[in-house]
């Protein structure tokens, strides 16, 4: 499933052209990445949180090479879905 | 930031080309996110360009203990929704 097939959903149970739905579904992800870009986790009820986290830099190892190297502190984004959203696939 | 803030946002942005009200968008998000879920219970990925995509993984079975009786208990084996950043993303989030 790709943007282009959840526009076809909202299409169906929205009442907007198919070109109106599919900039509602950039328009979401756009927003939902600057939102995350200034650093605000996003938690969507019944389906779970989007979460940026603060890594201090560490030092690692070139797994090819084996050279010692210093990894630079960064954010990264994790996904902890909610309960239901993982009642929901357990058995799937 | 939560679902509501995020229909503020979105219909604020979308309203100056589409007349779109604050229930339809919530509409739409609770489709987008809906049809996220269908889509992986039925075992399909879902990939959004920039995004990231979402699937699910598979968790062996395991021995655990209920943590109040020490009884042993089997866990069986069992999906978990997965999510992975995408490259535009993770990179969008480096730059401020």
């Amino acid at each position: 499933m790709t943007k282009a097939d959840l526009a076809d959903k909202v299409y169906e149970k929205v009442g907007l052209a198919r070109k109106e739905a599919v900039e509602m579904i950039e328009t979401l992800f756009s927003s939902m990445k600057s939102i995350l870009s200034e650093g605000e986790s996003i938690k969507i009820t019944g389906f779970g949180t989007f979460l940026v986290r603060k890594k201090s830099s560490r030092r690692g190892r070139n797994p090819k090479t084996g050279e010692e190297m210093e990894i630079t502190a960064r954010k990264v984004i994790t996904f902890k879905p909610s309960l239901e959203f993982k009642a929901v696939v357990e058995k799937a | 930031m939560t679902k509501s803030v995020l229909i503020e946002k979105i219909t604020e942005k979308v309203s100056r080309d589409i007349g779109i009200t604050k229930k339809q968008t919530e509409i739409v998000i609770e489709t987008v996110f809906e049809s996220i879920k269908d889509a992986l219970i039925k075992g399909e990925k879902v990939e959004i360009r920039g995004f990231g995509n979402f699937k699910l993984r598979s968790r062996r079975a395991r021995k655990a203990r209920n943590p109040k009786t020490g009884e042993s208990v089997e866990v069986p084996p069992k999906k978990v929704p997965y999510f992975k950043v995408g490259k535009e993303l993770r990179e969008m989030i480096n730059k401020a």
